[in-house]
């Protein structure tokens, strides 16, 4: 590898790719295709009927056009729905039956699939292109009675669960790319909570894109059944290709009764090269449902990668004294662009909402923050605070906050509050003369300004992230 | 509505107009025709339907304006609060411009067509207004004068009226130096009509421009009104905005300040009851460096009444130094009321200081059970806060005149 290779390589480090063989779906989307993909996975005919009725209802809907970040028209029929390493009809039952290079592309990401090894108890679902090919420490899940596995293998062992839930969050009559994951969606995570169980680990989903003209459509669905608790931590990458990719994955999450779910992302998708050339299209629809009394459900994300995020994690919150937050920080760099931002219903009494948005723009990039806080009539006493905070560097970026703010109860209460401003000479003068560099000046002060939001991170999640704020605003300095 | 309105436009203009401005009138109406009454689809009109609240409470509009006929000016309209020069609309048509206190060659009038406002917009109610206002105006005030007393806009809506809608214009440059108080005054006695006033304002070097628009008399008309200021370097513009009479009134403010050091100031008072529906959109554009806006809404509802706000701050890449702020605060007395706020920052700059913050909720059961215990009664207790509340705002007005005026008016004298 030449020096200017290595150097691409080190700025995005995760971005070689794997070469393996591939089976993959035809080329296209049409009703052949989801056939193809509902057969090779073996599943049964309602979940067919509701593929074919999402892709029916797709067929009349437009692409939304109303974002920031504007994107050239994508080519659906030029796209791979499907793509699986080889001889993976059937899922290896120990990690051994595993093509060596799988694992070893793992070891290069640093999720080790071996469980032996592993010192911090978390369990792993890792999900290359379009199907999970592992899921570690299943045995000690089993005995609490937690289910963790792919949605693929919870499809044909559990399938009155995924029937009941799926789809009660993002119905197939959502917005578009919703509507076209639930039509191809390939694979994903699916976790089961039981009744009064906490669950002993944190749960962790590791999502890859490896194969070109692929999209991934992952489907993810977490249950939280009546007094439970569960944190569960996604992690994605994607090797360097000068195409963009696409990535519409929808998450459901559940919280029934006296419930908790913590969902943390860091979302390190290839974000393309200095020129703005390449990188994902990060569309994702998540959306939360507090649907039983006092249920919580939190969402923490740290968004670095990908040419174009646009996702808006919500929360629905039905059941009385639910609570719903949302800590985000989201980092653009070169010609990077993210849209993104949260939404919270209040439909239920004595609910509560929080929102620390953190956005840094560097480079030539572009970062809007949309959100909406909807009170409904009858969320008597509810509350909301939200919170965000836009730094720029340079002056060729742009920060931008456009909140959504509906008050329809009288006894409910709303603050809102945002700023925009750049890192001030003062606390860079300040640093620096304490011997810090300029670069790292700035990585301590952006450091601070995420701080919020960084501590709603595990642990192991904390450390990783505030590396990855260094890293992402590496050259913007100066 | 297509063919009503053209036959409307031909009676009122066909006989009466040169060909050039028929020709711009028909233009207008053309597209407002393709474009109709903005809707919900409009990211502008997103939380009040103007197309959906004309059709439920006016229904079907006509345009024609009886061109013959002579209003009378029904002297019991004018407010004898203090002197002032006065402009009066009666049912969209000028009927009297009275500058007496000032020095005739310093304050210009000009009506000719050539004149008519040039506002880029691409909103519809800009062609519908265009298309159907009777007379363009031009007032200039000429280099280094201040205006002795405040002018007074009247728009006056008598009971007798043939169209439904009305729609007016006027154009104002303060040239260097110049000074310029503007107050506006609805009078309605018609009822159901739809209002639709544009102004356009160009200050230069050193300009200031207040103005004060008042919606007190209640009355059942739907109103829109639109202000476009452009701002040279170091001009200062304040406006401020009552909303409380009409049906619904949604006021928008495009201000552009197009030269260093000049700032803005948009401050709002909503007060509504019963199911009134009143909206403030403002949109400061910052296009150069060192400059600065302020605004400030704060909205006090009852009974079934809904309010809006929607600020936004734009700052361009070259506007290096700005200084925005925005605040809007509710206070929900009754449980069917509704408020709504969309502040957004659009910010391209790296060396500036904006922020916004909206709030809302009831009154403070605090301060509430404070003032009880030194004696008030819950109802003196609650018009104290709401008087606090408003004052807030009313304060910041910077002519003593006026603001007493308003307060007077707002009864909020204790």
């Amino acid at each position: 590898m030449d020096e200017k290779n290595l150097d691409i390589i080190k700025d995005y480090k995760y971005g070689f790719s794997t070469d393996i063989e591939n089976i993959k779906a035809p080329k296209g989307l049409n009703e052949e295709v989801i056939k193809f993909i509902s057969n090779i996975k073996k599943e049964p005919k309602w979940l067919l009927d509701w593929r074919l009725q999402a892709y029916k209802r797709l067929k009349v809907l437009k692409e939304p056009d109303w974002q920031k970040p504007k994107y050239p028209k994508i080519n659906y029929q030029d796209l791979y729905y499907y793509s699986a390493p080889k001889n993976f009809n059937e899922k290896p039952k120990k990690l051994e039956d595993l093509d060596p290079k799988l694992l070893e592309t793992y070891k290069k990401l640093g999720i080790p699939l071996d469980e032996q090894k592993r010192l911090n108890g978390i369990a792993v679902d890792a999900v290359f292109d379009s199907v999970s090919v592992a899921t570690t420490f299943k045995d000690t899940l089993t005995k609490h009675g937690i289910i963790f596995c792919s949605i693929s293998e919870a499809v044909q062992k559990h399938p009155d669960l995924v029937k009941k839930y799926l789809g009660t969050v993002i119905p197939i009559t959502d917005h578009y790319f919703a509507t076209l994951n639930s039509a191809v969606f390939t694979d994903g995570s699916f976790v089961y909570i039981p009744e009064g169980v906490r669950c002993p680990m944190e749960l962790s989903t590791y999502f890859r894109i490896n194969a070109s003209d692929t999209g991934q459509f992952e489907r993810t669905l977490i249950i939280a059944d009546k007094g439970s608790y569960v944190s569960y931590l996604e992690g994605c990458t994607a090797p360097m290709r000068d195409e963009n990719q696409l990535h519409a994955a929808n998450v459901e999450l559940i919280a029934l009764d006296d419930a908790e779910i913590k969902y943390s992302t860091v979302q390190n998708w290839y974000p393309g090269d200095k020129d703005g050339k390449g990188g994902i299209y990060n569309f994702v629809t998540k959306r939360g449902l507090c649907k039983g009394n006092n249920s919580k459900i939190s969402w923490t994300q740290v968004e670095t990668g990908s040419a174009i995020t646009w996702k808006y994690p919500s929360c629905i919150l039905k059941g009385d004294n639910s609570i719903g937050e949302f800590y985000s920080i989201a980092i653009t760099n070169n010609h990077q662009k993210a849209d993104t931002g949260t939404k919270m219903i209040h439909l239920g009494k004595n609910t509560k909402s929080k929102i620390i948005s953190k956005g840094i723009s560097a480079g030539l990039s572009d970062m809007t923050y949309r959100g909406l806080v909807d009170i409904s009539p009858n969320a008597e006493n509810s509350n909301n605070y939200t919170q965000c905070d836009s730094l720029l560097m340079g002056n060729k970026c742009g920060a931008h906050t456009i909140p959504y703010i509906k008050n329809k109860n009288l006894n409910s209460n709303i603050a809102h509050e945002a700023t925009t401003s750049k890192i001030s000479e003062d606390q860079l003068h300040y640093c620096q003369q304490r011997g810090l560099n300029p670069e790292e000046a700035v990585g301590l002060i952006v450091n601070g300004f995420c701080k919020e939001v960084l501590q709603q991170l595990p642990m192991e999640f904390a450390v990783e992230a505030q590396k990855l704020v260094g890293i992402s605003l590496e050259g913007s300095v100066g | 509505m297509e063919n009503k309105i053209k036959i409307d436009f031909d009676k009122t203009f066909k006989n009466y107009l040169s060909n050039d401005e028929l020709g711009f009138k028909k233009n207008n109406l053309e597209n407002f025709i393709k474009k109709g009454l903005p809707g919900r689809k409009l990211e502008s009109w997103k939380f009040s339907d103007l197309n959906q609240i004309i059709n439920k409470n006016i229904g079907e509009l006509n345009f024609y304006i009886d061109p013959s006929k002579e209003n009378l000016i029904d002297n019991a309209l004018i407010i004898k609060d203090f002197d002032h020069n006065k402009i009066v609309f009666i049912n969209g048509k000028v009927e009297e411009l009275d500058f007496s206190f000032e020095d005739k060659d310093k304050v210009k009038i000009l009506k000719e067509f050539n004149i008519r406002t040039k506002i880029k917009s691409k909103n519809s109610l800009l062609n519908l207004n265009n298309a159907f206002c009777k007379n363009f105006y031009k007032i200039n005030i000429s280099k280094n004068y201040t205006m002795n007393k405040p002018l007074i806009i009247y728009h006056v809506s008598a009971n007798n009226i043939s169209s439904t809608t009305l729609n007016s214009q006027l154009n104002f440059i303060l040239e260097e130096n110049s000074s310029l108080k503007i107050v506006d005054i609805y009078k309605d006695k018609s009822e159901k009509n739809f209002i639709n006033i544009f102004y356009n304002f160009t200050l230069e070097e050193n300009a200031i421009l207040k103005n004060f628009k008042i919606d007190k008399s209640q009355n059942s008309n739907i109103k829109y009104s639109y202000n476009n200021i452009d701002q040279s370097k170091n001009s200062v513009s304040e406006t401020f905005i009552l909303s409380n009479g009409s049906k619904f009134l949604k006021n928008e403010i495009n201000c552009n300040l197009n030269g260093q050091y000049s700032s803005a100031f948009i401050n709002g008072v909503f007060s509504l009851d019963t199911d009134k529906h009143h909206e403030i959109r403002s949109s400061v554009n910052h296009l150069v460096e060192n400059t600065k806006s302020y605004q400030l809404v704060k909205s006090v509802l009852d009974d079934k009444s809904k309010s809006v706000y929607q600020g936004k701050i734009y700052v361009s890449p070259d506007a290096q130094k700005t200084d925005g702020y925005q605040l809007s605060k509710c206070i929900l007395l009754n449980k069917n009321t509704e408020f709504n706020a969309k502040p957004e920052l659009e910010i391209y700059a790296d060396d500036v200081k904006c922020s916004h913050g909206s709030a809302s909720g009831s009154l403070s059961e605090n301060s509430i059970f404070y003032l009880r215990s030194r004696g008030l009664s819950y109802k003196q207790a609650k018009k104290l806060l709401i008087t606090g509340f408003f004052l807030d705002v009313i304060e910041k007005i910077t002519d003593e005149q006026i603001k007493n005026f308003i307060k007077r008016t707002m009864e909020l004298n204790q």
